[in-house]
């Protein structure tokens, strides 16, 4: 946010505008940045699932659209979800269903906030960034719940109440995964942590010692609950539910649940890297190249890609657990597991 | 599992539009939360009339029928009705017709099989072998297409001889793709079959005992899944199935009771390979022939009745012809496979969770169109 | 057992309430009483020797002057197969059920009561199961008239 403050300050006559505007100014066009690249991210992200996925399954997927490979694919899905008809059902609670896209979608797009993209591109670096991310992502599920209970369709409702048990549980390891770090480098700060790992792929916290490793498998796997995706997408089990929570959406609000979900597994993957994957920092030990040579922010969104490939790769690879096994694998496996990691850090830290 | 629930039951209608229901079957859940405390079925949503229109139809005019009756495995079910008629006629056809029909029937089973398989993971929420299996059947079809014209509705089987000798060298392109077949069955398995997540949504679920099985009439790979060796290919033969080398698989139990949807499953992918060996026998032993020779130029039956039942791969397929000595069938009755299955539903589903019904629906692999008739 | 065996066997077993047989090598029937058909299914299902087991096939079959109802039974034990028929008269066709012997008889009486109006007596839950609920006629029988309409609606 500071550098684009600089950057408006740049601009002739800034100065002479009231002093309210010139406070709202920075935010404002910082959300308004952070929202294209948010929305183009979750568009080519979908693009790439499609291509994925495709070539998985021995097809091509979108070829026709822009030309090269079906790459105007998302944007063309996006205007026809735009321009189609808007349906509330008759028996849906009205104000709710309407707010519950919006619900769903702000979490994730204010959690971007503390994403450090390189050494200054970040629009907050807040003291308690990880902390932020995990309040302001819990409420999605507020979101999600609204829109199965909104929606009147049963459905809907088994989707939302699957949502929320299942974001409610895997929150708890999801947090707890992230603690060897947070032990390690004594800061909720996302730049700290990110600084902490600088130096190249030896220093990343992934590589740093035995718990925090594991301390990455189980953040990704909690993460992959988090966003529903598979094996973990009971909620949108499309072949139980139809389409749970967002049966009854369409167009518009559907687009936006559509986003938030590509926008979310990139915000993971994102948060992933920071946290195990060094950020932006370079890959090469600091020995062999002292200086970093490919911009940070590039290096951030190949190393964010690539988990969110693997998150892809999965999705189409496996089949989908059941509500129960689900449970099990968070409260009696993950959940001890991350405490064990916990305590190992910690004892690791202090010794 | 307890099932003295005391908590509010909900009902919750799954169908007849629903996307892992198989077409329009209707289950009426009533649901304690995630538990299915009951699981009604409820058919006719695709009744079609199929035994009144062929009592006003000629006997040839029935085959395209039985055709659309199980759309995805159509060669099997006019080889029903058509050998029904033969046995009444009592045509003899030459072994030309008698082995390509086994060929048509066996890469139908195939076909049919890989579909089952294919959208069973498809339930379970794994896409990728689900396109897999259609990339091969696809290739199946072809053969179909190029033999008969038609890829889902054939009418290939006549009474009493075949609409097409086969074309040039399909015999050779039928043993190229085998070849490229069998090997990729093992990696559905890898990919599916022994998936880790696969075997836990499916070990224990929708478990019918044999006896269960038995009382309920179902059969086929179903029953062969509740670990009860009968194949009417092997108990019952006909077109000479004796005269080939196969196996009867069935459910072992491996990672579960015996019953299970996992053992209806593997029992499936195991069919799919006995299948491929008999196509293999039967095209080596292919002999020259007139597949006209024997087509009788009017279908007149004596008066009589007569039983038929073949497998098809959903199960056991009967037809109970009664002719009253016209060209028009008095009475035709078919004993549908998937009929028998549902009609069990209700026992082996309770207790189940939602998400088990549809693993438990997808595993006794129904087509509702033959269900309705 | 080959037809023939199985034929002496009911005829020993139940004497005149097996008033006529049929044996070829289409289908082989036995005529039952069809108010022996219970005991007769029962002792099938039973007998150490039958062991028929699995029920292939129940329906119906409108001969104009009289209702038939048609049992395929074969046994998953010993491979062999029998067909028993009940001969009903056309106006107010009932039979008891044989549901208790094998469960899947329930549905497929269902469907001989939907398509012919046979009422099975003792069943369980005798709804129509193809046609909807509200269906009138039955429309198997050869004297079926289709109706037009359905609710107002073509057909």
């Amino acid at each position: 946010m500071e550098s684009i403050r600089d950057l408006l300050e740049l601009i002739p006559y800034t100065t002479a505008l009231p002093v309210w505007v010139q406070a709202i100014l920075p935010p404002a066009v910082s959300a308004v940045i952070l929202f294209l690249f948010v929305a183009v991210l979750a568009m080519f992200a979908i693009w790439l699932e499609r291509k994925v996925a495709a070539h998985m399954q021995d097809r091509l997927g979108p070829m026709y659209v822009g030309g090269w490979h079906g790459w105007a694919q998302s944007i063309a899905d996006t205007i026809k979800l735009l321009l189609k008809e808007d349906i509330v059902p008759a028996a849906a609670d009205k104000a709710l269903f309407k707010a519950a896209p919006a619900i769903v979608f702000i979490p994730s797009f204010a959690a971007f906030v503390v994403l450090p993209f390189g050494i200054s591109s970040i629009v907050a670096d807040l003291n308690i960034g990880v902390l932020y991310l995990f309040a302001v992502a819990s409420l999605t599920v507020v979101g999600i719940l609204m829109a199965g209970w909104a929606s009147n369709n049963k459905y809907s409702l088994f989707g939302g109440m699957r949502s929320a048990a299942q974001i409610v549980s895997y929150e708890i390891p999801a947090a707890l995964s992230v603690m060897p770090v947070i032990i390690i480098v004594g800061s909720l700060s996302m730049q700290q942590i990110v600084r902490a790992q600088t130096g190249g792929i030896q220093n990343w916290f992934v590589f740093r010692n035995p718990f925090t490793f594991l301390a990455f498998f189980l953040y990704f796997i909690c993460s992959l609950a988090e966003v529903n995706r598979t094996p973990f997408d009971i909620p949108e089990a499309e072949s139980e539910l139809v389409a749970g929570y967002h049966t009854e959406y369409s167009g518009m609000r559907f687009a936006f649940f559509f986003l938030a979900e590509y926008s979310n597994m990139f915000l993971v993957a994102g948060i992933a890297t920071t946290l195990f994957l060094g950020g932006w920092s370079q890959v090469l030990p600091a020995q062999w190249v002292p200086k970093q040579l490919i911009p940070g922010p590039i290096l951030f969104f190949l190393k964010a890609l690539s988990l969110v490939f693997v998150q892809i790769w999965l999705r189409w690879t496996l089949p989908r657990l059941r509500v129960d096994q689900l449970m099990y694998l968070c409260w009696k496996v993950m959940l001890p597991l991350a405490l064990v990691l916990v305590l190992g850090a910690g004892l690791l830290a202090v010794w | 599992m307890n099932l003295d629930y005391s908590g509010d039951i909900m009902t919750l209608n799954m169908g007849p539009q629903h996307p892992s229901m198989h077409g329009v079957l209707r289950l009426e859940l009533k649901t304690d939360g995630e538990v299915v405390v009951e699981a009604i079925p409820h058919i006719g949503y695709l009744h079609r009339c199929f035994e009144k229109h062929a009592e006003n139809i000629e006997y040839p005019g029935v085959v395209p029928f039985t055709d659309r009756m199980d759309y995805v495995a159509a060669m099997n079910m006019e080889l029903g009705y058509v050998l029904a008629v033969e046995k009444l006629m009592g045509i003899q056809v030459n072994d030309r017709v008698r082995y390509i029909r086994i060929i048509m029937a066996e890469l139908n089973r195939i076909a049919s099989h890989l579909v089952a398989a294919g959208t069973y993971g498809l339930d379970l929420g794994s896409w990728t072998p689900f396109l897999h299996c259609f990339r091969d059947r696809e290739k199946i079809l072809d053969f179909f297409e190029e033999t008969c014209g038609a890829r889902l509705l054939y009418n290939y089987n006549w009474i009493g001889g075949l609409m097409f000798d086969l074309p040039e060298g399909l015999e050779r392109r039928i043993i190229e793709f085998l070849d490229y077949f069998e090997p990729l069955v093992e990696d559905l398995n890898r990919l599916l079959s022994y998936n880790y997540i696969f075997i836990k949504r499916t070990a224990s679920v929708g478990i019918i005992p044999p006896e269960v099985a038995v009382s309920y009439g179902i059969t086929g790979p179903n029953l062969r899944g509740s670990g009860i060796k009968f194949d009417v290919r092997r108990n019952e033969p006909y077109l000479g199935y004796e005269e080939f080398d196969f196996e009867v698989p069935v459910g072992k139990g491996e990672f579960g009771p015996v019953g299970s949807c996992y053992d209806r499953y593997m029992v499936r992918i195991w069919e799919v390979l006995q299948s491929c060996r008999i196509i293999r026998q039967a095209i080596a032993k292919l002999p020259p022939g007139d597949v006209h020779a024997t087509i009788p130029k009017r279908v007149k039956p004596p008066v009589g009745e007569v039983y038929m039942r073949t497998e098809c791969p959903r199960g056991e397929l009967g037809y109970y012809i009664v002719s009253d000595g016209t060209s028009k069938p008095y009475r035709v009755k078919v004993k549908s496979p998937c009929f028998t299955v549902m009609s069990g539903f209700r026992e082996y589903s309770r207790g189940a969770m939602i998400a088990d019904i549809v693993a438990i629906v997808g595993s006794v692999d129904i087509v509702l169109v033959e269900l309705d008739r | 057992m080959t037809p023939r065996e199985i034929e002496a066997l009911l005829k020993e077993r139940f004497g005149d309430r097996i008033p006529e047989s049929r044996l070829d090598g289409l289908c082989s029937w036995s005529l039952v009483d069809p108010a022996a058909i219970l005991e007769v299914a029962r002792f099938v299902h039973d007998d150490e020797k039958l062991k028929m087991d699995h029920l292939e096939l129940l329906g119906g079959v409108d001969y104009k002057d009289r209702i038939e109802v048609v049992y395929v039974v074969n046994s998953l034990t010993y491979h062999h197969r029998y067909t028993l028929k009940c001969r009903l008269p056309r106006d107010n066709p009932r039979i008891r059920t044989v549901e208790s012997v094998w469960k899947v008889a329930n549905w497929h009486e269902r469907e001989a009561y939907d398509m012919f109006g046979i009422i099975f007596e003792g069943h369980s839950d005798l709804r129509r199961i193809l046609c909807p609920d509200d269906w009138e006629g039955y429309p198997l029988r050869k004297d079926y008239t289709f109706p037009g309409k359905y609710h107002d609606m073509p057909v």
